[in-house]
């Protein structure tokens, strides 16, 4: 990512909610100065469907659709969020604000760019697959770009590491007592 | 639609004047009811009592996403239960989106929370569901024992949807701490004046049903203190508190009840009798309950209610409240309630992409047949006890 290379890199971070500090702090200090950067957000209509679905339960009582006011609000958090992500990343930056399903979303955007940053968006309490959720799995999976995958916080120890699989042990047991 | 179907199968004489009209005097106060439940919680939401209670799920959570569910359990729980499920779903999912957006939190859980409970947490009053009250005459049971049997089995329903749902967005939880720099502002005050209203209408329930009044006055009363605050505050106009009442809704809700009572007359409720068990037996209790979730989910919960509500009650007021848990915790099973609604949804879509209804729907086969088991077993045991 650095060497005598002159063209500008460009750095896409993926921001979401409750992890978003910790991918911009991760461009911040592994990503070259000069890159040029781009904040990616994705809005999920999760919420607004469900909402949208539970008005339509009620058989069109209710003087308006919740799901309509739950679009106009995550447009809105999703404005704040990329305006905190921006200001915490203190350089110059584009901002990518898309609707969408959040995995498909996020690999096709980042399609083109030299580095992708994305934070763990699943059970952190301890190494493993688990630590990945369903969106974060997809991207690593499919991801066209490189990927830089950090922890939100800092990571779990090592000791959290499940045991070897019983066969392994077996193959591990006589190097260590070699060794 | 429902208006004009109901005038016309009183034209072709599949049910004759008199009998529309007995069906019509009979919903009449129900409808009444729901007019003023339906301008009671909307003029709670005047007031800013579910701003407020968003204020009170930021500030009790302290940012931490499981706390914060356990919070929106609560207070959907409550809503749902005092001021039905059109609050629950209207007036408080946007306020908890916010609350969530604003602790910097994902929102679907406690979204997705909002929409279960306002059919789950539905089972504790009349008031809590149309369907209740549609019922609630059928079922021959006053409002406080209404509530004392449906206590259980309302907790028992969000007892599972709460398991659920802890594991099912467990990684949704996983994320998140306060973030100090888009914290809220907390001055604003609470509603207390709006809250000892509904406080007191709710004893009101009590009082007017051990008073051998229709318990449909107390929310009228309440309805008309908080109207005749706003009014003189200037805070509604009278067109708002029409609008609020619904009255296409009321009509149609009407002729509804007619056309299903012209429905029933004419053949489903011989076709449904042998289908459906009679006693109080749990396991009669337990298959009363999965029909009517079933036929909630095909047809909608309203006319599954309105059909099985006279069927059931021959068998006592715990077959009728066994309807009442088949159709309010089985719509969760359907993204909109219902196959019929999903349909007309459908061919109505005309923006953006398809929800994703497989997760809606695992959610539903999570929640639904679970809970409708644990609410007919907690609603058996409570018919024994008392």
């Amino acid at each position: 990512m650095t060497g005598s290379d002159t063209t500008a890199r460009s750095v896409y971070i993926w921001v979401s909610e409750g992890s978003w500090r910790a991918s911009v702090d991760a461009a911040l200090s592994l990503a070259p100065a000069a890159a040029a950067f781009t904040l990616l957000h994705v809005t999920s209509d999760a919420a607004p469907d469900a909402a949208h679905g539970a008005y339509l339960g009620l058989f069109g009582r209710g003087r308006h659709d919740p799901g309509v006011s739950l679009e106009r609000l995550a447009a809105a958090a999703a404005g704040e969020l990329l305006d905190a992500s921006a200001r915490r990343l203190g350089r110059p930056c584009e901002r990518l604000e898309i609707r969408g399903h959040t995995e498909r979303a996020v690999v096709a955007a980042s399609a083109d760019a030299d580095l992708l940053i994305m934070a763990r968006d699943g059970d952190r309490s301890r190494l493993g697959p688990k630590s990945l959720g369903k969106a974060a799995r997809f991207v690593v999976d499919h991801a066209a770009c490189p990927v830089l995958l950090v922890w939100p916080e800092p990571p779990p120890a090592v000791s959290t590491l499940p045991p070897p699989p019983p066969a392994d042990r077996l193959r591990e047991e006589p190097r260590r007592h070699g060794a | 639609m429902a208006v004009p179907a109901a005038g016309f199968l009183i034209a072709v004489g599949a049910i004759s004047g008199g009998g529309a009209a007995d069906q019509a005097s009979r919903i009449g106060p129900v409808i009444g009811f729901l007019a003023a439940i339906l301008v009671l919680a909307h003029l709670c939401d005047d007031d800013g009592l579910f701003r407020a209670c968003g204020r009170w799920m930021a500030r009790g959570s302290a940012g931490r996403p499981r706390r914060l569910l356990a919070l929106v359990f609560v207070i959907a729980s409550v809503t749902t239960a005092v001021l039905s499920l059109d609050a629950t779903v209207v007036l408080l999912t946007p306020v908890v989106f916010a609350t969530a957006a604003r602790l910097d939190l994902r929102a679907r859980p406690h979204v997705y929370a909002c929409t279960h409970l306002a059919n789950s947490a539905s089972l504790l009053l009349p008031v809590s569901n149309l369907t209740n009250l549609l019922a609630f005459a059928a079922s021959g049971l006053a409002f406080p024992r209404f509530a004392a049997l449906m206590a259980l089995p309302w907790l028992a329903a969000i007892g599972v949807e709460y398991a659920v749902f802890g594991r099912f967005f467990a990684a949704d939880l996983g994320v998140g701490a306060a973030d100090p720099e888009r914290e809220q502002d907390l001055s604003e005050g609470v509603p207390v004046f709006t809250i000892i209203v509904v406080a007191v209408t709710l004893a009101g329930f009590v009082a007017t049903s051990a008073a051998g009044v229709s318990p449909a006055w107390a929310a009228f009363g309440g309805a008309a203190v908080l109207a005749a605050r706003g009014l003189a505050r200037r805070r509604v106009g009278p067109v708002d508190l029409v609008r609020a009442a619904d009255p296409p809704f009321l009509l149609f809700v009407l002729g509804l009840a007619i056309v299903v009572a012209a429905v029933v007359g004419n053949g489903l409720g011989s076709a449904l009798r042998p289908l459906l068990p009679t006693g109080a037996s749990l396991p009669a209790l337990l298959a009363i309950a999965a029909l009517a979730a079933v036929l909630a989910n095909v047809a909608n919960n309203l006319p599954a209610v309105l059909v099985l509500a006279p069927l059931a009650a021959p068998s006592g007021a715990g077959a009728v409240l066994a309807v009442l848990i088949g159709v309010n915790i089985g719509p969760n099973l359907t993204y909109t309630g219902s196959l019929a609604t999903l349909l007309w949804r459908r061919s109505l879509r005309s923006h953006g992409s398809a929800p994703d209804l497989g997760e809606f729907t695992r959610l539903g086969l999570l929640t639904v047949p679970a809970g409708l088991v644990v609410a007919v077993l907690a609603l058996w045991a409570a018919l024994h006890v008392s």
